[in-house]
């Protein structure tokens, strides 16, 4: 497979259709929260596939910053500011370019990451979406050699260990930060979603 | 339990158009986005733009209003308005003197309402950012939430914007006014939230928590019910250190209904109040006791207190008009 702009455009609609078939578990992940986090994910990401759907993209730079922005302008809530900010922040990284590989996704994901960090001020163990998202990070730009594919299934295997690592952390951000001690035992609903993500683009490959 | 919606999924849009209308003409929508302005708003004025997520009525967009709030971005129920309603809000209410963008200290509100400043200075437009944190319940002075007291932040940032020829004035002025207010709430029973059916929190038959949040976020403790003595002296206590406020201070205090306490118990728990601040010493100038920020049908209430100076009193007692207020002396 060859993650041209077309390619990666279909793989981002994918992962889109596939957050929006997870809404209510993403809901029920965030019941200790106010149990919408999913409805702003569902917000989200139906902006994104009507915003691809409707354009055609020289280059993945604008691709990816089109996706961020849709979410970011339309859902509202931390997690809608987050997430948008990973994508829009991250393509900087894609700017002219027309194909996807290891190291373009490593500098993706490493853009993308430090802009999450410095707008959210959160650190990796506060129990938020890094802990998937760092983890991910982390595993590509040590495997650079490997194929973009090899790279996704990488990446979801990460991010699903580091979400699930969340469950031992006490939440230090968002709505569920003064539950402290009553929030161990449950995980981070956007560490979720981020493992989600990064799951549909290596099922994506598959297809 | 029963209640007036047609439909969970037009509750905000419906919610703004009663408003709208009840604002008889002098406050409009913003096309596009869940915004609303007033109609009128003097070019070259410091622009007051208040904001958050709705379920708090008649807080944050009832405020809107002369010597008030100039505008409002109008978020979901309990979630921060997204970066298009701000943005849109704020060009549409801007009149050439820059924006003053102030709302409740939250995760989501924080970076929403700073990628739609970071969009509004791109062009040129100059915004400050208050955020209003006066709940004593969170320690972490950083972390801390924004509740009822917004209520004398809005009412003299209003006066203030009004009546400053420059924003980095109003944002001093605002920006003392937040620093000297502090509050704390209680809760007796949870609301429904009229989006989802459900309770915002559970709290046991005989219990009250103390401390509580607008969004059912944890308190200080879970206790059982105390007479009003008691409970005023606990939620006091912790206000007056906080600040601290001191023997002698002129105060102006809010009793916040939360959403379905009786009047009655408010004028009980005021008799507790004004017995408290009178026998450490402390001169009440202004009392005002109602439903300003509320969290749906919740049973509870909140107290607020702000240290007042000379020129905080001056815009405290200001005339203003609002939907959820009005002050004439």
């Amino acid at each position: 497979m060859i993650f041209d702009v077309a390619t990666c455009k279909n793989m981002l609609l994918f992962v889109a259709n596939g957050i929006l078939s997870n809404v209510d578990m993403l809901n029920e992940a965030d019941k200790l929260g106010d149990s919408d986090h999913g409805s702003g994910m569902e917000v989200g990401f139906t902006a994104v596939v009507k915003k691809l759907s409707a354009q055609e993209f020289t280059d993945l730079g604008s691709l990816f910053k089109s996706c961020g922005m849709a979410i970011m302008m339309s859902s509202g809530g931390a997690s809608g500011a987050i997430f948008g900010t990973f994508f829009k922040d991250g393509a900087k990284a894609l700017e002219n370019l027309q194909q996807l590989d290891s190291t373009s996704f490593s500098e993706f994901l490493k853009l993308g990451l430090a802009s999450v960090m410095k707008r959210g001020k959160a650190n990796y163990g506060d129990k938020t979406m890094l802990d998937a998202l760092k983890p991910a990070v982390d595993i590509t730009a040590a495997n650079i050699g490997l194929s973009i594919g090899q790279i996704f299934k990488l990446c979801a295997q990460a991010a699903k260990e580091g979400s699930e690592a969340t469950k031992n952390m006490v939440a230090s951000f968002g709505r569920m930060k003064n539950l402290g001690e009553r929030t161990l035992g449950y995980a981070d609903p956007g560490s979720i979603t981020v493992a989600l993500i990064f799951s549909y683009m290596s099922e994506f490959t598959q297809t | 339990m029963k209640h007036l919606i047609n439909d969970r999924h037009s509750l905000i849009e419906e919610m703004i158009e009663g408003l709208v209308a009840a604002y008889n003409g002098t406050v409009v929508k913003v096309d596009n986005v869940n915004g609303i302005m007033r109609k009128e708003i003097k070019e070259n004025k410091v622009t007051l733009l208040v904001g958050g997520g709705s379920g708090h009525e008649p807080i944050y967009h009832g405020l809107v209003g002369e010597n008030m709030a100039d505008a409002a971005a109008i978020g979901n129920i309990f979630a921060s308005p997204n970066p298009e309603i701000i943005y849109e809000t704020a060009k549409a209410s801007h009149r050439g003197n820059g924006i003053l963008f102030l709302y409740g200290n939250y995760a989501g509100d924080n970076l929403n309402f700073d990628i739609a400043a970071e969009m509004l200075e791109d062009e040129g437009i100059k915004v400050k950012t208050v955020r209003i944190n006066d709940d004593v319940a969170t320690d972490d002075i950083d972390g801390r939430r924004g509740i009822a007291g917004l209520f004398f932040a809005v009412k003299i940032a209003g006066a203030a914007c009004a009546s400053v020829d420059n924003l980095d004035e109003a944002f001093r002025i605002v920006s003392k006014a937040v620093s000297k207010i502090r509050s704390m709430g209680t809760a007796f029973e949870p609301g429904i939230m009229l989006n989802t059916g459900k309770s915002t929190f559970t709290l046991a038959e005989d219990e009250i928590e103390i401390g509580m949040g607008i969004h059912g976020e944890p308190g200080v403790e879970v206790t059982k019910l105390k007479s009003s003595k008691e409970l005023v002296g606990i939620m006091l206590t912790k206000i007056i250190n906080d600040l601290p406020f001191n023997k002698g201070d002129e105060v102006a205090l809010m009793i916040n209904d939360l959403g379905s306490f009786t009047n009655m118990e408010l004028l009980i728990a005021n008799k507790a109040i004004a017995e408290f601040l009178e026998q450490i010493g402390i001169k009440n100038l202004y009392t005002h006791i109602g439903k300003v920020s509320t969290t749906m049908d919740m049973r509870g209430f909140s107290i607020s207190l702000i240290q007042l100076d000379e020129e905080l009193k001056k815009y405290l007692f200001t005339n203003a008009n609002s939907i959820a207020f009005d002050f004439h002396r």
